[in-house]
C-alpha cells in the first residue's frame, strides 16, 4: 500500500503550474489538489504518475465568490467550504445538504471540489449536480482557455473533457432562483460510502404546477446526466406521488447502468422519487 | 526539485523534525518512520479507516493521503501532542473513563477527530457528532461510548473554563 516512485513539483503561480503541467503531462504527469481520490489510488497502485504537480501553493486558486449569478468556484476551493457560507438561499441550502453526503469530515477538509469534478467518478456528488444545474467548466492550458459546458465535459466513466496539459481553474454554478425548490436523495450502503445511485430535483412551482424542473441522476450510469423525458414530463404538471412514479419509470426506460443488477434501476427510481418529493415539500415515498 | 530525495522541515506539535524523504513517503509513514512518533496508526493505508487522523493547521485530515513534501510549513498535531507533562488531557481521560478503547488500535485516529471537534464545535449536536465520527473505523467498541467520551470531555471542558 505505498505509492510508487514520482517527482515531485510545487508550483507557486498558475503560470508556473501550466507551464509544469505542458511538460509533464506527456510523461504522465498529473495534477494534485486534495489528493483523496488520487493518493488511494496510487497507494492501491492503480494511478502511477511519473510525476506530480501540486496546486496547493497557487496563489488565487482558493478563491469563491459570486459574480453575475454564478458561483465562481477555483481549483482549491474544499469540498467544506461549500455550503450556505459561500452562497445565500436555494444554492447555498443545497449545497450544504449535498456537502454532507461526500465521503466524511476529514476528507471534506482537504478533497477540493474541482479535483471531484475532474476526477469524475460517476458517484460523485459535486459531479451529480454540475450536470444537473449545467454548470460552466473553465479551463487552461498553455494553449489558452476555453469554456466546457457541463452536458460536454463528462465524456464516460471517470472520462472528461480535460486534455492532459489543461486544469480545470473554475468551476461556475448558476445561482438559483429564490423561488427553486431543491431535493437530494442519495442511497449508500454505508454512511460517507460511494452512492449507489443518487438525484437531483430541482423546480419551482407557479399556481401549483411544476415549472422549470430539472432532474439529474448519478452512479448508475456511466456519468451523471440530466432526465430530460422525465423533465419534460414534470413540466406544467401538479406534484403527486403518482407524477413523480411515472416520471421516475420514464427515466428508467431510458438508462443504461453501469451493471446489470436490475436493483440498481429500482434505486434509481427510488432516488428520483424522493428527490422529487423533497423538492415538492411532500413526505419521502 | 528533481532531486529524488526532499529535505522537510516538517513542525509536529510545535517542533521542528528535519528529515530527508522521497516524494512518495506518506505524512503518516514520515511521522512513524522518521520522526519517531509511533502514536499516529496505519490501518488501511488508503483513506478508509482513519486511525491516521492528525491534524494540519487545525484541521483533521488522513495522514495516509497526504504527502510529507506537503506538509512542510503547516502545523501538524498528532496524539503525542495532546498529553501535558504524563498527565492526560480531559479527552484521553474521558476516553479512560468512559470505555470508549478495547485494543486501542482506532484511538489516536479518533482523539485527534475527536480534539478537532471539541476545537471546531463543543456545543455540537448529537446527530452531528455521529456524522462526523462515521468517519473513523473501531472494530471493539460499536462507537457508543466513543461518542459518550467526546461528549464528557466536551461537558468537562465547559466546565473547567467556566470555574
Amino acid at each position: 500500500m505505498k505509492p510508487a516512485p514520482f517527482r515531485y513539483h510545487a508550483p507557486r503561480t498558475e503560470a508556473e503550474a501550466l507551464s509544469l503541467l505542458a511538460e509533464l503531462a506527456p510523461e504522465e504527469g498529473r495534477v494534485i489538489a486534495g489528493g483523496q481520490s488520487l493518493v488511494p489510488a496510487m497507494a492501491l497502485r492503480v494511478a502511477r504518475p511519473s510525476h506530480l504537480v501540486d496546486i496547493n501553493n497557487v496563489a488565487g486558486f482558493d478563491r469563491l465568490a459570486v459574480e453575475d449569478g454564478w458561483l465562481r468556484v477555483g481549483p482549491l476551493v474544499r469540498h467544506a467550504a461549500l455550503g450556505e457560507g459561500a452562497v445565500p438561499g436555494p444554492l447555498g441550502r443545497l449545497l450544504e445538504v449535498v456537502r454532507g453526503q461526500i465521503a466524511h469530515l476529514p476528507i471534506r477538509t482537504r478533497g477540493t471540489v474541482c479535483g471531484s469534478l475532474a476526477n469524475a467518478d460517476p458517484a460523485s456528488e459535486w459531479c451529480l449536480l454540475a450536470a444537473t444545474l449545467g454548470a460552466r467548466f473553465h479551463v487552461r492550458s498553455l494553449r489558452g482557455e476555453r469554456v466546457i459546458e457541463a452536458d460536454a465535459f463528462f465524456g464516460g466513466f471517470m472520462t472528461t473533457a480535460l486534455a492532459p496539459d489543461e486544469i480545470l481553474v473554475e468551476l461556475r454554478l448558476p445561482v438559483l432562483s429564490d423561488a427553486a425548490h431543491t431535493g437530494f436523495h442519495e442511497f449508500s450502503r454505508r454512511a460517507g460510502d460511494f452512492a449507489q445511485a443518487a438525484a437531483l430535483a430541482v423546480l419551482e412551482l407557479r399556481e401549483g404546477v411544476i415549472a422549470a424542473p430539472r432532474l439529474g441522476l448519478g452512479a448508475v450510469e456511466d456519468r451523471p446526466r440530466r432526465l430530460l423525458e422525465a423533465e419534460a414530463l414534470l413540466a406544467g404538471r401538479a406534484p403527486s406521488e403518482a407524477l413523480f412514479r411515472e416520471a421516475a419509470t420514464t427515466a428508467r426506460a431510458g438508462l443504461v447502468p453501469v451493471d446489470e443488477d436490475p436493483y440498481r434501476l429500482d434505486l434509481a427510481e427510488t432516488v428520483i422519487r424522493r428527490a422529487l418529493s423533497a423538492a415538492a415539500g411532500m413526505p419521502a415515498p | 526539485m528533481s532531486d529524488a530525495m526532499h529535505d522537510l522541515t516538517l513542525t509536529l506539535n510545535g517542533q521542528a523534525h528535519a528529515i530527508r524523504v522521497e516524494a512518495r513517503r506518506t505524512l503518516a509513514d514520515a511521522l512513524r518512520e522518521d520522526c519517531g512518533l509511533t502514536g499516529t496508526h496505519l490501518g488501511c493505508e488508503h483513506g478508509v479507516c482513519g486511525a491516521c487522523t492528525v491534524l494540519m493547521d487545525g484541521q483533521p485530515v488522513r495522514a495516509c493521503l497526504l504527502f510529507a513534501v506537503q506538509a512542510e510549513g503547516r502545523a501538524i498535531r498528532t496524539v503525542e501532542g495532546l498529553a501535558k507533562g504524563g498527565a492526560l488531557n480531559p479527552l484521553q481521560r474521558a476516553f479512560a473513563e468512559n470505555h470508549a478503547l478495547q485494543c486501542g488500535y482506532c484511538t489516536p485516529g479518533f482523539l485527534m477527530l475527536g480534539t478537532a471537534i471539541l476545537e471546531t464545535d463543543p456545543g455540537i449536536s448529537d446527530e452531528a457528532l455521529v456524522e462526523a465520527l462515521s468517519s473513523n473505523l473501531c472494530r471493539c467498541t460499536g462507537y457508543a461510548n466513543i461518542a459518550r467520551a467526546i461528549r464528557a470531555a466536551a461537558d468537562a471542558m465547559s466546565t473547567e473554563g467556566a470555574a
